[in-house]
């Protein structure tokens, strides 16, 4: 017997009331805008400058007898976190301490990192300094920029390349998607006040790729349904797509998210903003391919008489391969 | 109908089998890694029994090549140093001082006696006599310029000289202060790389990234800040000249004179003149010493043009003093006795041992010629790398296998080629990350499990579309065949849109996220490689045996 994640034919209608889902999703990119712009993001030191130091020690995490112990240094903002995990020991007690960065200072200052451990040591004797780093204003303003820049041209260079493959109305519904999912998750990282750091940034990428990997296998789809079917209306023929390729689009994110789920429960906790990004935006990617970018497409409308040339919808590039 | 021919067959499983082959060793990685270590060490001379006894703990005949482990997974430092450039224009001014001026001097009759005046670094402002002499004066300076020996700055000359008054200024030209941006970092890099190489650790990463920076990454070093002692220390050794000894803190020095304080004596300073007679960039050698009292010491030897000025300078000044600088603080400031002709000496102060070795290697290793600057510094401890490895290692298994029976679950055999081919993407991916050298970080490491969770998606899109095309009954081999036909532009399409971001994320990232975006997009190769060749020649080979009648995906 097979296991099945859904029955073999489906028949659901997608877009009975796309409208409303157009409209759900468009409230929660403004809601997810709208705490970005509020609350803002809580950027990690890649972005912000400044000191995170990650202590060990046998005896409890204290964060009172910590944050007593760096307060007379007088360094500004400090914020210390214990860190749980269920990968630690019995006796493994992790919190980070973090520094904003000092002053206008360009580099980092040797003097402050040992200020602080020597302040820590001074109070807990054994504890131990397993990571310590440091990012200077100049590059955290520069990471910043960059990582910005990656995202805006990554998704550029996605919008041409569907535009190639296959008309503008696609590239359009899927960059909707794209960017759907991006505020989404910067909405989530805002919101839950998860900190945002470079490798956040990576998996925001990432889910750009993924989700624009389920978009494409719906969009290949409809192509090919929209030259199959050269009569039937386009509502009809995306439904048609969706519900062709939906056993595929649940098999891929199930395994996806099997994957996912085990490192962010057992992949430490370095990574564990990471993961849960990337398990946030293959959720909302598998969402948005269907009710975004499918929904997109069937409002702008795409050319289907092309008697003058040869084929159907696609563009001359379309028929390098299938 | 489904065929395969024979080469084409032999040629995919030769190349499963040299990924697999390239991957092996990583298996084995504590003893691979010994074994590499013995082999270097035997190469550059060490060759003795117990580094043959390690080196033979792998084949020779084997490839040898593992995959790099990052910062975040080893442990170790990172530097992100920004060279102050701007630090050599003011150098250079400063040492074409006594040129200009001995330039000048044969025709004091035309522009009169010659001052230098205060003026901001990297500028010099020269006074003369005779205002009426500015012509003269500034064809005698510009014609001290020497071409610039850059492509780009073909055709100008290093120095440019304006007159106003009767004042003279000089500076360093465009081209000249592009070829020396240029040169400085070159030469730092050379300098830190040496550096690091003379503490001997393992696989330094000292790379320059952009117009001024250098990013430094040291496995296996304790603290950001040990490395830092060992590339930060300038090490800046030079013979100047003495004008006077003093006390005072606050003495007031004139143009091209500075005031540095001694390094053994507290209180006490000296004044002296800016322009060395020689620099420890004449250096050929330094050696830890030790001297006549048997105090520690070290032994240097200037090459041929430093020992000749250095002998020049020495017999012109007999009687006077001149001092050892070394960063800015007077080492010692003996008299000279006699004229020193061998272009060789002896530091002497009050070191230690230890202080001696490490001067000399600093000096061996020549001077930064600028500062730096840390913008970037993070210390990684082995123990979180360890965890982290630890860790990375379960999640991916514990991925890994889940994957495995879900698919096996949903596909049944199909299932069972779809995880035969998803163990030998791995396998590829750790192949080619060996053999291309790359670096394998933490992120990296999410790279490889969402690989894992997304490879299958090729062959999901083929067993699907086999499904459907099934369900059109013409038969298991025409289903198998149409399955990969129809789903090999979705797979093609939805794979190069995610390796155009892995490409993005690898050109415009940074470290950990570069490791990233190198797994993510080799994960995507193999992925598509072992999904469109191997499973479906490992269906091929199965329909071949078995002949069935009806199949079922």
């Amino acid at each position: 017997m097979r296991l099945k994640l859904i029955p073999q034919e489906t028949n659901v209608d997608f877009f009975g009331r796309w409208k409303l889902w157009l409209g759900i999703s468009a409230l929660m990119v403004v809601i997810g805008f709208g705490s970005f712009l509020l609350q803002g993001l809580n950027f990690g030191i890649d972005f912000r400058g400044g000191t995170t130091i990650r202590t060990q020690s046998t005896q409890p995490v204290d964060i009172g007898v910590y944050r007593d112990a760096i307060a007379p240094l007088g360094l500004g903002d400090i914020s210390i976190t214990e860190v749980f995990d269920p990968s630690f020991e019995e006796d493994q007690n992790v919190a980070m301490v973090r520094i904003q960065a000092q002053g206008d200072e360009e580099a980092v200052t040797t003097e402050t990192i040992e200020a602080v451990e020597g302040a820590l040591s001074a109070v807990v004797p054994d504890i131990r300094f397993i990571s310590v780093e440091s990012v200077g204003p100049k590059v955290s303003g520069e990471l910043i920029q960059t990582a910005a820049l990656a995202v805006i041209l990554a998704i550029a260079a996605v919008l041409v390349y569907i535009w190639l493959r296959f008309e503008w109305q696609f590239a359009l519904g899927a960059v909707a998607a794209l960017v759907h999912d991006v505020v989404l998750t910067i909405g989530v990282f805002s919101e839950l006040q998860i900190r945002f750091d470079l490798a956040i940034i990576a998996a925001l990428l990432t889910i750009v790729g993924y989700s624009l990997n389920d978009t494409v296998v719906v969009f290949d789809r409809a192509r090919e349904n929209l030259r199959k079917y050269k009569n039937r209306p386009l509502k009809e023929v995306l439904n048609l797509s969706i519900n062709e390729t939906l056993s595929r689009t649940l098999m891929t994110s199930v395994t996806t998210l099997i994957a996912l789920i085990a490192l962010f429960v057992l992949g430490g906790d370095v990574i564990r903003g990471f993961v849960f990004a990337m398990i946030w935006g293959v959720i909302v990617g598998t969402y948005s391919s269907v009710f975004v970018a499918s929904t997109v497409l069937l409002y702008l409308g795409v050319k289907r008489d092309w008697t003058k040339q040869d084929g159907g919808s696609g563009t001359q590039f379309a028929n390098i391969d299938a | 109908m489904l065929q395969i021919g024979f080469w084409k067959r032999l040629f995919i499983w030769g190349l499963v089998a040299l990924g697999l082959l390239l991957a092996l060793p990583n298996a084995f990685y504590t003893r691979v890694e010994q074994s590499n270590d013995a082999v270097a060490a035997i190469e550059i001379g060490a060759d003795t029994p117990e580094n043959q006894a390690v080196a033979g703990q792998w084949p020779s005949w084997m490839p040898s090549s593992l995959v790099n482990l990052g910062l975040d997974l080893r442990g170790g430092a990172h530097l992100l140093a920004e060279v102050q450039v701007e630090d050599v224009y003011e150098t250079r001014m400063q040492a074409s001082w006594p040129e200009i001026r001995d330039a000048l001097r044969p025709e004091r009759d035309a522009v009169g006696t010659v001052r230098l005046l205060d003026s901001d670094p990297g500028t010099l402002r020269i006074r003369i006599g005779e205002a009426s002499g500015m012509a003269r004066a500034l064809e005698i300076v510009r014609g001290l310029a020497r071409p610039v020996q850059t492509l780009t700055g073909a055709g100008s000359t290093d120095i440019v000289a304006s007159g106003q008054g009767d004042v003279i200024t000089v500076t360093l030209s465009d081209a000249e202060t592009q070829a020396t941006d240029e040169r400085t970092l070159q030469q730092s890099l050379e300098i830190v790389r040496r550096r690091i190489d003379e503490v001997g650790t393992r696989e330094p990463t000292i790379q320059r990234q952009g117009a001024d920076r250098i990013l430094i990454q040291v496995p296996g070093i304790g603290s950001a800040a040990e490395l830092k002692a060992i590339i930060g220390t300038t090490a800046q050794l030079t013979f100047n000249p003495v004008i006077t000894r003093t006390t005072d803190a606050n003495t007031s020095v004139g143009p091209g004179e500075k005031l540095v304080p001694s390094l053994d004596e507290s209180g006490v300073f000296y004044v002296i003149e800016t322009a060395a007679v020689v620099t420890g960039e004449d250096l050929v050698d330094a050696q830890p010493a030790f001297d006549q009292n048997g105090g520690p010491a070290v032994n240097f030897r200037f090459d041929s043009t430093g020992a000749r000025r250095f002998g020049d300078y020495t017999a012109e000044n007999i009687g006077s003093p001149f001092a050892i600088v070394l960063d800015d603080e007077v080492v010692s400031a003996p008299v000279i006795q006699s004229h020193i002709p061998g272009g060789s000496g002896i530091i002497t102060g009050r070191f230690d041992v230890e202080e001696t070795t490490n001067l000399a290697v600093l000096l061996r290793a020549g001077a930064l010629p600028a500062e730096l600057t840390f913008l970037e510094e993070r210390t990684i401890g082995p123990e979180l790398g360890a965890d982290s490895i630890e860790a990375g290692k379960i999640a991916t298994m514990v991925a890994f296998a889940a994957v495995l029976v879900f698919m096996v679950l949903s596909y049944g055999l199909f299932g069972l080629f779809a995880n035969i081919a998803l163990i030998i993407n791995i396998a590829l991916i750790f192949g080619l990350l060996s053999s291309i050298g790359a670096t394998l970080t933490l992120p990296g490491i999410a790279g490889i499990v969402l690989t894992v969770g997304m490879a299958v998606d090729a062959n999901v899109l083929v067993f699907e579309r086999i499904r459907e095309e099934l369900k059109s009954a013409r038969g298991p081999a025409r289903a198998i065949e149409l399955g990969y036909e129809k789903a090999l532009s979705a797979i093609l399409d939805a794979n190069i849109t995610t390796f155009i971001t892995a490409v993005i994320l690898f050109v415009m990232g940074s470290g950990p996220v570069r490791g990233f975006a190198i797994t993510l997009g080799l994960g995507i190769l193999t992925s598509v490689f072992t999904a469109v060749f191997v499973t479906r020649l490992m269906i091929v080979m199965w329909y071949e045996r078995r002949r069935p009648k009806q199949i079922e995906v």
